[in-house]
């Protein structure tokens, strides 16, 4: 496992870093899917922008309003953290579930979504947890919601010259739950989800007022299934209505087969999950 | 002269801080001053003539030292096989390729990367051929693989017909006659053994510095067999053995994939002496997953007949076993190993017929257990499916058919002797320890509110301590490697002058902690602490004879050559103890470190002054030659036959097809042990990888003969996340084939575990219909059964 020639620059700061970015030039933070697929010649950057030295963007901050977790925070980081777990479960589940022990301590969260595995499991918690991803060139700064970042198989709606500096999630409210939860490749929730899914929601007055569901493993990319949040808001959230709702599961999404699964299973697989996401979120209103 | 016991404890295994601190010596460690670094080209296809190869381009790279083609190294023929049935390697391809992966070029250059760089720019035309990759269709013939051979089915092994100077009866007319009777109960299912790729944690490494003065080398590799590495490269580069000097330093991990010897361990030494300069290549994982040997690789159909009573009256199998495109060293003899065990611990006829089959994949040869998971897979799944069909416990219709402990030595239809057994205590030992009565209790409640609870069990028996010499007279020797045609055992016990221990041994560590079990054996021997014992292996010329690794045979085979060598020591010891005590050597007793007169503790004299006089001339007795050391070659009449059975509690997810194992419990019986911790890690690592077969590998080659499966992204294999806690325990039935009573464990977790997590999943299905599901029982098709069984 011999990577072509790359060159490979470690900036100390964001501007210096944002800088070196060109057509040719790649950010790697972690580097835990990086590196295998430079390793495998599957794809050969001329620069590595090495982004770890970069002092302020490992934090977990927290105000009011949101918290923002920057480029540098590790799967092991999120998925420990006391306020991603309140405010944002179905994410530091997503980050629990990510890799093994070692990916944990080393990937970034961040970069396992600027990376955009259609089988990734920290997409889904986003785009469920309602994240803001933080994008920053060198001509400015742009938000991008996390349900229009993933745009197809390991692309992601980050420009060339842009870096994901960090993601903002919503503080939770009163009435609102979220969870995550998939089949692993390894079975049981371990590796990469052959089908999973993540779910928000926000209960007033006895009935769903919102909410956000996520897919991963089942089409081109993670996504949110339009379809079961519309089936589902207004609904009391009793087993009945998720059912239902989670029957809308593919609706409208093409589903992969892949090693793992036919269309039909995934398809089955992807309502299992969006029923067991959002029956999780509900219970941990 | 009293014998001390050669059974110790747990002793704590010496080997382990340098590997778990990372200060032990792999291959790929070494960096010998000047070494050129190895890339092979290899094909991106199955199977195609090559029309043209220009690696005009890859030589004008930067760094580049050499590209060599076939044409290079066709005067060298093929790569070295011991059972040459079917179409041998060519060193690189000879005009055409046969498997994705095949080594075409070999580029040598000043660093890895330029190599790699340049393998890249290597330019070939091929004429692509449709390859051959189901085992059926190459069966038929339909389209033959190779020109020169007569068919794709390269090899049948029967029961009867396999050797013939055993003169055994076809058992297939019992067989079928026992299907005819009126109260013949017969259950037959088609399944299949999938195709393993054996992921060593350290892939194979070479490097090869050649001495041009003297016309020597010195080979480092990583492998389970130093001394026919050497003998291949020395035959193969026409030198004289003792001039090739092979060491394998630490090995990570082999479990039968390191017992071949491979072209480019071949082409290394090649290139070292073209060169002038040292080489090296270590594989990459993906050459790993495509071009190192894979293992199992069977398709086949099980019958097996009985009485509603639950007698067996026989059993037939006919399977096609996948050899890949060429034949390496043992490839075509593998199933050979599942023949002998056909029977498993039964007593019954056996009707079995094995075609070996040639395809478009990489070759298979021994991957732990080699061909006896494989045979113990149909015998327990199939009884497993009898048992169901009768209404009869499982493990009761095992103890119907056992041999009876006053059988044994059991002769075998196949011709061999089951050497010691005790199955039935061993099954209710089991049955005690997982308190079976409860598990099925908790199973059966479990179904009544609609859980999948499944609880498999299983048996086996297999053969291992390969040493017998008759086994030479079908192939089972290294006399293609130049070596003497023999699997005999070796080792060499020296007392130094200091009063510490050399130990050499012909056998050597992948993992298994041979450095502290050979202290054990010949610390106790000598009554003298296991701390001032040094092992030594893997290196040619330290030790004149190696045989290797492999089949559970070192402490069986090995193992009892250095005890025998030990107890030669200790005899000429008595003889200067009795000497400098002036007392009788018969009456010399050794322990704590020295040596006294039976019953009487003082005066006692030191090994310090034994050691030390028996060197010395002007001190020695005069009867007694200078040095105490002995070499002692251990040939056993037999093979050993170790067993036991185990039992798997899985739960599966009706919604998902997701398996759970939770609980896996077994007990074996692999005679007498010397280090019981070292036992448990072995069953331990051999339950993993049963696991890793029955629930998750499976090495899958397209219909073009891609390889879908080239990385561990894709090809799962078990981790200690994914395994319960086991439950082991033991029962103990001695062998006499040694006199140690050892029988050998390096694979038993492994034959023994595939069988019973299927048996278990089947068991929790079985209220919905399911009969059988293939494994890898991944929850695709565990879910895909469940919705076909609920039409």
């Amino acid at each position: 496992m011999y990577p072509r020639k790359f060159d490979y620059v470690a900036p100390g700061s964001l501007d210096e870093a944002l800088g070196a970015l060109g057509d040719d030039a790649k950010v790697m933070a972690g580097g835990m899917s990086l590196i295998p697929l430079m390793k495998m010649r599957l794809f050969s950057p001329a620069v590595i922008v090495d982004i770890g030295r970069i002092p302020g963007l490992d934090s977990v901050e927290e105000d009011d309003n949101a918290i923002t977790i920057g480029a540098l925070v590790r799967h092991g980081d999120t998925a420990s953290n006391g306020a991603i777990q309140a405010n944002a479960a179905a994410l530091a589940k997503a980050a629990a579930l990510t890799g093994d022990v070692q990916v944990r301590n080393r990937g970034t969260t961040c970069g396992a979504l600027a990376h955009a595995d259609v089988a990734a499991d920290q997409p889904a918690g986003a785009i469920a947890c309602g994240a803001v991803m933080l994008a920053q060139s060198s001509s400015g700064s742009r938000e991008i919601p996390a349900s229009e970042f993933f745009v197809d198989s390991l692309t992601s709606a980050l420009d060339a010259d842009e870096i994901l500096t960090g993601i903002r999630i919503p503080k939770a409210g009163d009435g609102e739950g979220s969870a995550y939860d998939k089949l692993g490749r390894r079975g049981g929730r371990s590796d990469y989800a052959v089908a999973g899914a993540a779910a928000w929601v926000k209960k007033s007055n006895g009935s769903i007022s919102d909410a956000r569901v996520a897919l991963t493993g089942v089409g081109t990319k993670p996504m949110l299934a339009e379809s079961v949040v519309e089936a589902l808001i207004g609904t009391d959230g009793s087993e009945s209505a998720v059912v239902a709702a989670a029957e809308k599961a593919t609706d409208g999404v093409t589903v992969l087969e892949d090693l793992y699964g036919s269309e039909e299973y995934k398809s089955h697989l992807a309502k299992v999950y969006v029923k067991r996401a959002i029956t999780q979120a509900i219970a941990a209103i | 002269m009293a014998t001390t016991s050669v059974m110790g404890g747990s002793v704590r295994r010496r080997e382990d801080p340098a590997l778990i601190r990372g200060t032990g010596t792999y291959v790929d460690d070494l960096q010998p001053t000047g070494v050129l670094h190895v890339a092979f080209f290899r094909s991106p296809v199955a199977r195609a003539k090559i029309t043209t190869l220009d690696t005009s381009k890859a030589e004008e790279m930067e760094g580049v030292v050499a590209v060599f083609t076939h044409d290079d190294v066709s005067h060298l023929g093929p790569l070295v096989a011991q059972v040459p049935i079917g179409k041998l390697r060519p060193l690189l391809a000879a005009g055409e390729v046969n498997h994705l992966g095949e080594a075409i070029a070999m580029v040598v250059a000043e660093s890895r990367y330029q190599a790699q760089d340049a393998a890249e720019e290597i330019a070939v035309d091929f004429d692509v051929l449709k390859p051959v990759i189901d085992l059926k269709e190459a069966a038929s013939d339909d389209v033959k693989l190779h020109e020169e051979l007569e068919s794709n089915i390269l090899h049948t092994w029967t029961y009867h017909g396999y050797w013939d100077a055993l003169g055994l009866e076809d058992q297939t007319p019992e067989v079928d006659a026992a299907m005819e009777r009126d109260d013949a109960v017969v259950v037959s299912l088609e399944m299949k053994n999938q195709r393993l790729i054996p992921v060593a944690i350290e892939p194979r490494s070479v490097i090869a510095e050649y001495a041009p003065g003297y016309d020597r080398f010195t080979v480092h590799s990583s492998t389970q067999v130093p001394h026919a590495l050497g003998g291949a490269i020395s035959k193969t580069l026409g030198m004289i053995a003792s001039d090739v000097r092979v060491i394998a330093p630490e090995v990570g991990g082999g479990f039968g994939s390191k017992l071949n010897v491979y072209n480019d361990e071949i082409l290394v030494a090649f290139a070292a002496k073209e060169l002038g300069r040292p080489v090296k290549w270590t594989e990459t994982r993906r050459e790993a997953a495509s071009s190192t040997i894979h293992g199992r690789g069977w398709i086949g159909t099980a019958t097996l007949v009985g009485t509603k009573d639950g007698e067996f009256l026989g059993y037939k199998l006919h399977a096609l076993a996948d050899m890949g495109a060429y034949t390496q060293n043992f490839t075509v003899a593998i199933p050979l190993l599942g023949l002998w065990i056909a029977s498993g611990q039964y007593k019954m006829p056996v009707s079995w017929t094995v075609d070996c089959v040639v395809t478009n994949t990489m070759t298979t040869d021994a991957y732990r257990g080699a061909g006896r998971p494989e045979a113990i897979y149909y015998l327990e799944r199939i009884i497993d499916a009898f048992a169901r069909e009768i209404g009869m416990d499982p493990f009761e219709v095992r103890k119907k058919n056992f041999w009876q402990p006053e059988e044994f030595p059991a002769t075998m239809g196949c011709g061999f002797a089951l050497d010691s057994g005790n199955y039935a205590a061993n099954v209710d030992l089991l049955m005690e320890e997982a308190d079976y009565p409860g598990l099925i209790e908790m199973r059966d409640r479990a179904r009544e509110e609609g859980r999948l609870i499944g609880i498999g069990v299983g048996s086996y028996v297999e053969v291992c301590g390969f040493g017998p010499a008759v086994l030479a007279e079908i192939g089972f020797s290294w006399s293609e490697y130049g070596l003497p045609a023999s699997f005999n055992g070796s080792g060499l016990v020296r007392v130094n002058p200091d009063a510490t221990v050399t130990v050499v041994i012909g056998t050597g560590p992948s993992g298994q902690g041979h450095e502290t079990t050979w202290a054990q054996i010949v610390g106790d021997g000598l009554g003298i602490s296991v701390d001032k014992v040094r092992v030594l292996h893997g290196d040619t010329r330290e030790h004149p004879m190696g045989i290797g690794t492999f089949g559970s045979r070192s402490v069986a085979v090995d193992g009892a050559a250095t005890h025998a060598a030990t107890l030669k020591v200790r005899e000429k010891a008595a003889k200067i103890a009795a000497h400098l005590l002036e007392a009788s050597e018969t009456d010399i007793v050794f322990e704590d470190g020295g040596a006294h007169v039976a019953g009487s503790p003082a005066p006692r004299v030191e090994w310090e002054a034994i050691a030390k006089t028996a060197y010395q001339a002007h001190t020695s007795p005069e009867d007694v030659e200078s040095g105490l050391e002995a070499h002692t070659s251990f040939s056993p009449g037999n093979a050993t036959w170790p067993f036991g059975s185990h039992i798997a509690v899985v739960e599966v997810d009706p919604e998902t097809g997701n398996v759970e194992l939770l609980k896996y419990i077994g007990v074996d019986d692999c005679g007498n042990e010397i280090n019981p911790m070292i036992v448990n890690g072995q069953i331990h690592g051999g339950i993993a990888q049963g696991v890793g077969q029955a629930m998750f590998e499976d090495a899958i080659y397209d219909s073009d003969g891609n390889l879908l499966t080239g990385s561990l992204l894709d090809y799962p294999l078990p981790t200690a996340a994914d395994l319960p806690s086991f439950q082991l325990d033991r029962t103990v039935t001695p062998t006499d084939v040694n006199p140690m009573g050892v029988k050998g464990v390096g694979e038993a977790g492994t034959i023994g575990t595939a069988h019973t997590v299927v048996n278990a999943v089947v068991d929790a299905l079985a209220p919905l219909g399911v009969k059988h599901i293939d494994m890898p029982l991944r929850p695709k098709r565990v879910w895909a059964a469940i919705q076909e069984a609920r039409g």
